[in-house]
């Protein structure tokens, strides 16, 4: 069967103003919405369309994390995956052994196209894309805001600090996603009753064979260094001779 | 001692400044000695830009054919055979780098420090996570090949001045042919680079058209300033993806900053806040960005646009 694999991570929602705990330990998550990370909801956006056009027959979406993690795997049955797979973990992974994970993912389902966010918002790693590609030893076109396939290739748009850059890569692949790639659907009311009803299957983290190893120990965690507020001016005038006398003009 | 290897970013004639913002942040650990490795089709011009820098030791040129354009899954395999005698690696944290340094620890069976905005030492790095809105240190196995990548913004360009060695290396590897460049687009510009500019003029929604985006062009060329944007803006297709500014953009650290019709969404703000002067125009008096701008105006950006115009500048 033509396959995508879709991986999502929960994390806390876009739209929380994080803090860090007082004591340093990490920020603050309980009791913070959590949703899935808005880059993975476009992989999953681009997958569904793909399999709309007829390019794929299932949509196959995967994450890693505490039980509680199936009501993002739900959301995203809602949209439109077909099936979800939550391999479950109590502590959060490093994106190394996340791609070790996805990588066994890999071989059972044989999907002939992975997709990933290009980066979650709460670690910011961008990692785990690239990560997975150098172990499954395929091509990787990542930060794509444009995919096209056909021929068993794929040609990816990739969004580049020089403008925008194409690649062909022969498929099996991993593309992870941009921003601008596409924009996700909402999900409607008659799709999450039906997703209730979609198979969510539990792996153990073990009966995958992945011991996982703390290799980044955190030490502290500090809120940013605040700016000062400055001043405000009245007057294009008044702004002009403010920054002529700090000498950041001529 | 650490050993470090950066790998050089550049367009196959000129070294991006990115690369003596990682020398610096690699100067930065105690005794680091530090290698250049030039991965091109000819080397040459880029190596010798490279042994200019101030604090390198040597540079290294591996040419071949296939590193005409920086693809990701043939440099990976390099890098990591170059890599063998090195305790560190290090890549900018810009789309060249993040693109290639984790499939590099993926191949070195190592974890990657993404984004290290300072370094307390060889194996303790302090990375921002959240957008921003935290800072982590965090701690690497000393026995591990550290891999990371270094946000520029952090860090000064090393100087010129230094004369490093220039060494051929050749690496055995055999490397795919599974993954092909076919383009690139970038925009020709006369204007500074946004992420190296020392002024930027940066627009929003409010602008309301890429044809109004003009007014900022002509500010900019009044100022010598780059041309920035916020995401809100290159959505609306007001301007092009390569102008961004953020989390998800650039990250940068200009002298002075103008912010016109931005909001100030913490996603932009993560991009900006390590800009000496920030200066906010927005016709909302409440907008986020006033908060953190050094001066802030409150006012209707098409009549004080042009207005600034007139009286800054040569």
């Amino acid at each position: 069967m033509k396959r995508i694999l879709v991986g999502i991570k929960r994390v806390v929602d876009y739209n929380v103003r994080v803090r860090v705990k007082p004591d340093g330990s990490g920020v603050v998550t309980d009791g913070v919405k959590m949703s899935i990370n808005p880059f993975d909801e476009i992989a999953l956006e681009e997958a569904l369309r793909i399999k709309e056009r007829g390019g794929a027959e299932e949509v196959v979406v995967a994450t890693i994390g505490p039980a509680d993690t199936q009501q993002q795997l739900r959301t995203a049955l809602a949209m439109g995956a077909d099936r979800a797979l939550l391999v479950e973990s109590a502590t959060a992974l490093e994106p190394l052994d996340g791609a070790k994970v996805f990588l066994k993912l890999v071989e059972r389902e044989q999907p002939f196209l992975v997709i990933l966010g290009k980066q979650a918002i709460d670690d910011d790693n961008n990692q785990t894309g690239q990560m997975l590609a150098a172990l499954w030893d395929r091509p990787q076109a990542t930060f794509a805001s444009k995919v096209e396939l056909a021929d068993g290739k794929a040609t990816v748009t990739r969004e580049v600090d020089a403008g925008l850059e194409t690649l062909e890569i022969d498929l099996p692949a991993v593309i992870t996603t941009d921003l601008r790639l596409n924009e996700p659907r909402y999900v409607k009311l008659p799709e999450i009753m039906k997703a209730k009803k979609k198979p969510l299957e539990t792996l153990a983290l073990a009966s995958l064979g992945i011991a996982p190893r703390q290799r980044l120990k955190p030490v502290r965690f500090e809120p940013p260094p605040q700016r000062q507020k400055g001043v405000m001016v009245k007057t294009a005038q008044e702004l002009a001779d403010a920054l002529k006398k700090k000498g950041v003009v001529a | 001692m650490s050993r470090i290897l950066i790998v050089a970013e550049h367009d196959g004639t000129t070294l991006n400044p990115s690369t003596a913002k990682c020398v610096t942040c690699a100067h930065s650990i105690p005794g680091a000695d530090i290698t250049v490795a030039v991965f091109a089709a000819d080397a040459t011009g880029v190596a010798a830009q490279a042994s200019r820098l101030q604090h390198v030791t040597r540079v290294l040129k591996i040419e071949n054919a296939a590193n005409a354009h920086a693809v990701a899954a043939v440099l990976a395999p390099q890098v990591a055979a170059v890599a063998q005698p090195y305790s560190h690696v290090f890549g900018p944290s810009t789309t060249f780098g993040k693109d290639l340094m984790p499939r590099v620890a993926a191949l070195l069976d190592t974890a990657q420090v993404s984004d290290v905005m300072a370094a307390e030492s060889a194996t303790r790095f302090r990375r921002p996570i959240y957008a921003g809105n935290a800072i982590a240190t965090v701690e690497v196995d000393a026995e591990a090949k550290i891999v990371a990548t270094v946000r520029t913004a952090s860090f000064e360009a090393a100087p010129e001045g230094g004369s490093a060695k220039v060494e051929v290396a050749s690496v055995g590897t055999s490397l795919p042919t599974h993954t092909r460049f076919v383009s690139v687009s970038a925009a020709k510009s006369d204007r500074p680079d946004l992420q190296t500019a020392r002024r930027v003029i940066s627009g929003g929604r409010a602008l309301g058209s890429a044809d109004n985006f003009k007014l900022l062009y002509s500010l900019a060329d009044k100022l010598g300033a780059a041309v920035g944007a916020s995401r809100a803006a290159v959505d609306a297709g007001y301007a092009p993806n390569d102008l961004q500014v953020g989390q998800t953009g650039k990250i940068i650290a200009p002298e002075l900053y103008v912010a016109i019709g931005i909001s100030g969404a913490i996603q932009h703000l993560t991009g900006i806040k390590d800009a000496r002067t920030i200066v906010a125009i927005n016709k909302d008096a409440e907008a986020p960005i006033f908060e953190i701008a050094d001066f802030g105006l409150v006012g209707d950006l098409f009549q004080i646009v042009p207005e600034l115009e007139r009286l800054l500048g040569k």
